[in-house]
């Protein structure tokens, strides 16, 4: 049978009584947690921002024809030499097109297909910038704008100009920004492009594209598909890319594999196509989590130090509550309430001034060359770190609690009231 | 009827060599009885008196309160009976120094929680009045004078309206003029309100005027 209401006033007369003691426990608790959610916040912002740099150029599935050799040489199916040891050397890739057979119909497939958010047709094809008498060499990619625009944040990256304009304009372009600076053209210039086979077509800016990426930007543009189709003289059947976006990007890798096996193309998913960011952003959330662990680790070991000594200078007041007829469990439950409120109180504290700190960090200007999009310092508020951040102070406080008062349950009062 | 009744009790202390405190010890206390232990320093009257308060378990032999056997207990149940049957006085006025002289008071008999906190507020009002200190419940117990925190902890003893209250040294730490103060208090309860006394002390002239005394020597009982 325990009292709770008389626990609860002792334990408030102990905290308010020590003032000083209690604020400097719960500053260490708020303090731990308003690191840990300023921390989690802002690094979990940072690798997303970096995630979606990398990964929204990214479909989820990403199909083409390989140019590769053969899995099986044409000697190891014929059944003539079945049980012979058969050795070819200097295996060459196999003669191939680069265009998918049957695109228009995997495309339509796709469209079809209930897991798919959308599909859109690309042509990539090799050209040259003609600025004079220089030549760059570079990319020009034929796509479905407007449907590029609906399935991934295509349009953050077109820095002046806009997708319409590219839609309307029969022969316009996006120029990659690093090709717009080197040639020093603008938006409504015109610019000459040259295809291998030798063919030279003037395409208008309507728009300059900036992905972030110097490498990128130095080569790549975009113009309609029906455009690359007439400049390279192929039919507008002619597709050499299906970017696949799904509605849950889990189903990615079982389905690349299925419509590798179905249509005979290479599938890749996003995943393996950027394991290495995965690693990347696993790795900084495990030095955000240690990090924010240690905090709120030294915050703990801040409120066991003074129930400690709050324990030890209420030595006598605890023999004196024994012998009244407090027993060994109330007195416990004395101190551990103690930390608990301390716990909740700093806790409930470190989120608010988390969440503070969170929204100081979001107006910072954060303005860079590599990201158009990207105005201010990125911050995730996920509403799962706040719940991660109080379950562990109430732990911490908890454990931080219980070993001194645990020590306080033991104490024998007839050995303090007598003095030996 | 007998309040508190010790059964051939023994005590040893382990350390730091092993000791025979106290043989074979059996007494009673009749209700309404004012009894005190006396004994010359070191014969285990003390130790006696933390064994009759259920504070003390580590004991050979038997103690009934009420005529109830509480030797074996365990220790939540001993609390339980300290706090309702068991006031105690100690020779160092022990209060809570953070709380409100009536706070102190109150505080057992909002642990025992049978009454309401109005109720044990009146309670402890009276018996803070009955004193003679009603006038300081609502000073610290820190700001207090000796004699004033002695009355405030028999009214702490007396809350829950116990069975029996048990001095130790009660009035060994008072000037006369307090230490008479203290024993009149005692000499009241016993004789208005029928309360069974048992208090340890050195002082003769307070002995010789209660009912009854226990004299100890060498851990035994001598008369």
């Amino acid at each position: 049978m325990t009292n709770w209401r008389v626990i609860f006033l002792i334990a408030r007369t102990h905290l308010i009584t020590k003032m000083k003691s209690t604020v400097t426990a719960t500053l260490g608790v708020t303090f731990g947690i308003a690191a840990y959610i300023t921390l989690v916040s802002f690094m979990t912002g940072l690798n997303k921002m970096l995630d979606d740099l990398i990964l929204n150029q990214t479909p989820h599935i990403h199909l083409y024809n390989e140019i590769e050799p053969s899995d099986k040489q044409p000697v190891s199916i014929y059944d003539g030499f079945k049980d012979a040891l058969n050795v070819v050397e200097s295996i060459k890739p196999k003669q191939n097109q680069r265009k998918i057979r049957n695109a228009i119909p995997i495309l339509n497939y796709l469209k079809a297909h209930e897991d798919v958010r959308g599909a859109t047709p690309q042509l990539r094809s090799q050209i040259f910038y003609i600025s004079g008498t220089i030549e760059l060499g570079g990319n020009l990619t034929g796509i479905e704008v407007m449907e590029e625009v609906r399935l991934s944040n295509f349009k953050d990256y077109i820095i002046e100009g806009s997708p319409q304009d590219l839609h309307n304009t029969n022969n316009g372009i996006l120029l990659g920004a690093g090709l717009a600076e080197k040639m020093s053209l603008g938006l409504g210039d015109r610019v000459q492009i040259s295809t291998i086979q030798g063919a030279v077509f003037p395409l208008k800016i309507v728009g300059i594209y900036q992905s972030g990426i110097a490498d990128i930007d130095n080569i790549q543009s975009y113009t309609n598909l029906n455009t690359v189709q007439r400049i390279s003289g192929y039919a507008p059947n002619y597709v050499t890319d299906i970017n696949v976006k799904l509605f849950e990007l889990e189903k990615a890798v079982p389905m690349a594999r299925e419509l590798s096996r179905q249509f005979n193309v290479k599938a890749t998913d996003v995943k393996a196509a950027n394991a290495q960011f995965e690693t990347g952003s696993n790795i900084r959330n495990l030095i955000t989590y240690a990090v924010s662990i240690t905090l709120l680790i030294v915050a703990g070991f801040g409120i066991y130090n003074i129930l400690n000594m709050l324990i030890y200078e209420k030595m006598k007041d605890i023999a004196i509550l024994k012998a009244t007829g407090f027993s060994g469990r109330d007195v416990q439950f004395i101190f551990m309430s103690q930390a608990i409120i301390i716990g909740v109180v700093g806790a409930l504290a470190g989120l608010l001034l988390g969440f503070i700190l969170s929204r100081v960090i979001d107006q910072v200007p954060f303005e860079t060359e590599a990201l158009p999009t990207i105005e201010t310092f990125p911050v995730n508020y996920k509403v799962g770190y706040y719940i991660i951040g109080i379950s562990f102070a109430l732990v911490s406080t908890f454990i931080a609690g219980y070993l001194p008062s645990a020590k306080a349950k033991k104490i024998d009062p007839v050995q303090i009231i007598r003095g030996t | 009827m007998h309040v508190i009744e010790a059964r051939h009790i023994d005590k040893y202390f382990r350390k730091p060599v092993e000791f025979h405190v106290l043989k074979d010890i059996s007494f009673r206390i009749d209700k309404g009885e004012f009894a005190t232990i006396m004994g010359k320093s070191g014969c285990g009257k003390s130790t006696l008196l933390y064994i009759l308060s259920t504070m003390d378990t580590d004991y050979e032999g038997q103690l009934f309160l009420n005529e109830e056997l509480v030797t074996g207990q365990p220790h939540q149940e001993l609390s339980r009976v300290r706090n309702k049957h068991i006031g105690f006085v100690f020779q160092f006025h022990y209060l809570l120094s953070e709380f409100s002289v009536l706070e102190n008071v109150m505080l057992p008999a909002k642990k025992l929680g049978e009454k309401s906190a109005a109720e044990i507020e009146h309670d402890a009002m009276e018996k803070l009045s009955m004193l003679n200190i009603g006038q300081l419940a609502k000073k610290r117990a820190s700001r207090i004078s000796g004699g004033e925190k002695q009355r405030v902890a028999i009214a702490r003893a007396l809350i829950n309206n116990p069975s029996i209250l048990m001095g130790d040294e009660p009035t060994g730490n008072l000037d006369s003029y307090n230490a008479e103060n203290v024993f009149q208090i005692f000499k009241q309860l016993k004789e208005e309100v029928g309360l069974s006394l048992l208090v340890v002390t050195h002082d003769k002239d307070f002995a010789d005027r209660t009912d009854r005394i226990i004299l100890m020597e060498d851990g035994r009982i001598t008369t």
